[in-house]
């Protein structure tokens, strides 16, 4: 109790709240213009935070990306257009509603769902969390190198697109983390005699680059027309919410309960939690010949699961340091950054830290309900700003984000280099996520192998010796070899019964 | 810009073929069998496997995606000038900046990109000061990130 109240007060004050609201707007502002992401949004705004203690630190992302999530709903409803990936299931519903002159019914669920799925996504955080951590501290180097091994495992089969495509981006990310001083032997490794390439690829430029200036060249590559705004007047966007609440209310809570689930697997988002959340409303819809239409329910269940997917991928990312999604990747490259080395020992030594992070999770969800009002008024406006003055802006921010984290210009380049690279990857159907994880728990994995390995004496089978590591082993190896065996034995039977 | 999945697979398998040569070149760690050598090699393999599978992929499909689709934009040389610029506009600020500054360096990138996306020209001239203003100004200023003076170092403020 005490911890909580330390923490409140942590958060409680003048600095963070004002850092909280800045946050907030510029995540509405991010969020509500489409081709930029909430995670665009994470990266251009670690540059800032870098300078910030813990705390505001980490209310600032929590808030931006929370405000970002819901506001990529409001294009998607007005224009078609989703604001960020994770509202592209529902985009065509939210319109189809629009279209039926029921903009504000569409807008108004978007956001309450938005709060309330935020908030359940937070109390699983906050009551799971801990619980693990109390259970990941006997965890060694064994089940550390397992947990990674299965967290980039995850990301390979959940990400969009084709395995194998997911498995080169995977590889990809996991060379990148390569470079540099090699942890065990200290020997430099791809680094051709450079410097600079010694301490390895920067995680910041890196993330500004595959995220901030990848989206500028599918702007500049891409003919993307002006959206018209309908001139359709938005009123009162709470005026007869009750009723669809209470009529979906075991809607409200599953897509929150799948939007968390979702978020907790390593590679997966909030995005890939709507998908779901949209297939299984309209699946158990008691009138799914509705949807597509203009039908409210299935808005409800991703409407709560895409915000209640960001909670979720917090719980692996601050107890194994494992990120859920791209935007905690970014977060634990902050984390690492700030001392506060995320891993169940950080909830023994500075509990009122994590307990911060609940704390701006809650104000964060809540102030969306006043904040998000505000954004579908301001939305018209909002929307008729040009791109072609933001893109030049945006590609200036990355410059100097770049710069800034080592002040040098080799972030720039490394920036450049990355930025290149996810483009050509993104343009030829290869999921960017994978890459991102491999370069944050390259690292990690390579280093608990090693020492594995040293205290193992070699001996390979001292990977299965401890109970927690012989099931994350199981885990991991059959998440690799059961899909093709399962695949084999199908088409044999296939072939016998013909 | 979209390639055949073959073309990805080649350049993989050659890409992964370098890194397993070159690694041979690290120092093995003494009495053991594992040294820095052994991850980019494990990642190397996986990558030789995964462009052997994606060449057997594309040229299985090579019927139906061609080798090279460049995409409408590409055709477009105005468009194609567009998109060169972002990646010029980074290398002459890692060029320049140093030396012009980064307010001179700044704005004269904004101004022509800005140009480039017809903006008119006294709007671009005015966002791009503007904005290079405010960012030094936030960047500089309050987060103390040594930004290079340049050329404007004598009237430094």
């Amino acid at each position: 109790m005490d911890v909580l109240l330390t923490a409140i007060g942590l958060v409680f004050t003048p600095y963070v709240l004002l850092v909280m609201l800045g946050a907030a707007l510029f995540g509405l502002f991010v969020g509500s213009i489409p081709g930029l992401t909430a995670t665009m949004a994470t990266a251009l705004l670690i540059p800032i935070t870098f300078f910030m203690d813990p705390v505001p630190a980490i209310a600032a992302i929590v808030t931006t990306v929370a405000m970002a999530i819901f506001a990529g709903d409001i294009p998607g409803c007005l224009l078609r257009i989703p604001g960020t990936p994770a509202s592209a299931a529902y985009a065509d519903e939210a319109h189809a509603l629009t279209a039926k002159g029921q903009a504000e019914r569409a807008l108004g669920t978007s956001l309450v769902c938005a709060v309330i799925g935020g908030l359940l996504g937070t109390l699983v955080l906050a009551t799971t969390a801990p619980l693990l951590a109390e259970f990941a501290i006997q965890f060694s180097s064994f089940e550390y190198f397992w947990l990674a091994c299965l967290g980039l495992s995850c990301a390979v089969m959940i990400s969009t697109g084709s395995v194998l495509k997911g498995a080169v981006s995977l590889l990809i990310g996991l060379f990148i983390s390569t470079i540099g001083i090699d942890i065990t032997a200290g020997h430099p490794r791809f680094t051709f005699g450079s410097v600079e390439m010694m301490g390895g690829i920067s995680f910041i430029p890196a993330m500004i680059g595959m995220f901030a200036v990848s989206e500028v060249l599918r702007y500049v590559a891409s003919s993307r027309q002006k959206p018209q705004v309908p001139q359709q007047s938005i009123g009162n966007v709470f005026r007869g919410l009750g009723p669809v609440l209470r009529r979906y209310k075991l809607n409200l809570v599953r897509g929150g309960a799948i939007g968390t689930a979702i978020g907790v697997l390593p590679g997966a988002g909030a995005d890939i939690a709507a998908w779901v959340a949209y297939a299984v409303s309209k699946r158990f819809s008691r009138e799914p010949e509705k949807f597509g239409s203009g039908h409210v329910e299935g808005l409800v269940d991703s409407g709560s699961a895409n915000n209640a997917g960001l909670s979720g991928a917090w719980v692996p990312a601050l107890v194994f340091g494992i990120p859920g999604d791209s935007i905690t990747a970014i977060v634990i490259g902050v984390l690492y950054m700030k001392g506060m080395n995320p891993g169940p020992t950080v909830f023994l030594n500075q509990p009122e830290l994590i307990y911060a992070v609940f704390v701006a999770f809650f104000l964060a969800n809540l102030a969306l309900l006043p904040l998000g009002f505000l954004a579908i008024r301001l939305a018209r406006q909002v929307l008729r700003m040009p791109q072609r003055i933001l893109m030049p802006i945006i590609l200036m921010f990355c410059i100097v984000g770049a710069f800034a984290i080592n002040n040098t210009v080799f972030g720039i380049s490394i920036m450049l280099v990355l930025g290149l690279l996810a483009y050509i990857m993104e343009e030829n159907g290869f999921p960017i996520a994978p890459t991102i994880l491999g370069i944050v728990l390259g690292t990690m994995l390579e280093d608990n192998f090693m020492s594995s390995m040293i205290k193992a004496d070699g001996d390979l089978l001292g990977f299965f010796s401890r109970p927690i590591a012989l099931s994350l082993g199981i885990v991991t190896l059959s998440i690799w070899f059961l899909p093709p065996v399962i695949r084999a034995l199908r088409k044999r039977s296939q072939r016998f019964s013909q | 810009m979209r390639l055949n999945d073959a073309i990805f697979g080649i350049v993989l398998l050659i890409f992964a073929f370098a890194v397993i040569v070159y690694s041979q070149s690290f120092p093995a760690t003494f009495g053991q069998s594992y040294g820095p050598d052994l991850f980019p090699v494990l990642i190397a393999s996986g990558l030789a496997v995964c462009g052997l599978l994606l060449t057997l992929k594309g040229w299985a499909a090579r019927r139906k995606t061609p080798w090279f689709e460049s995409g409408d934009w590409a055709k477009d040389w105005h468009k194609l000038v567009t998109f060169a610029l972002v990646p010029l506009a980074l290398i002459f600020y890692i060029l320049f900046s140093e030396f012009l500054g980064f307010l001179p360096t700044a704005s004269l990138i904004l101004f022509v990109l800005l140009r480039r996306f017809s903006v008119g020209p006294l709007a671009a001239l005015g966002i791009a000061c503007a904005t290079s203003l405010v960012i030094h100004t936030i960047f500089a200023r309050f987060l103390l990130v040594p930004l290079p003076w340049g050329l404007l170092q004598p009237i430094a403020w």
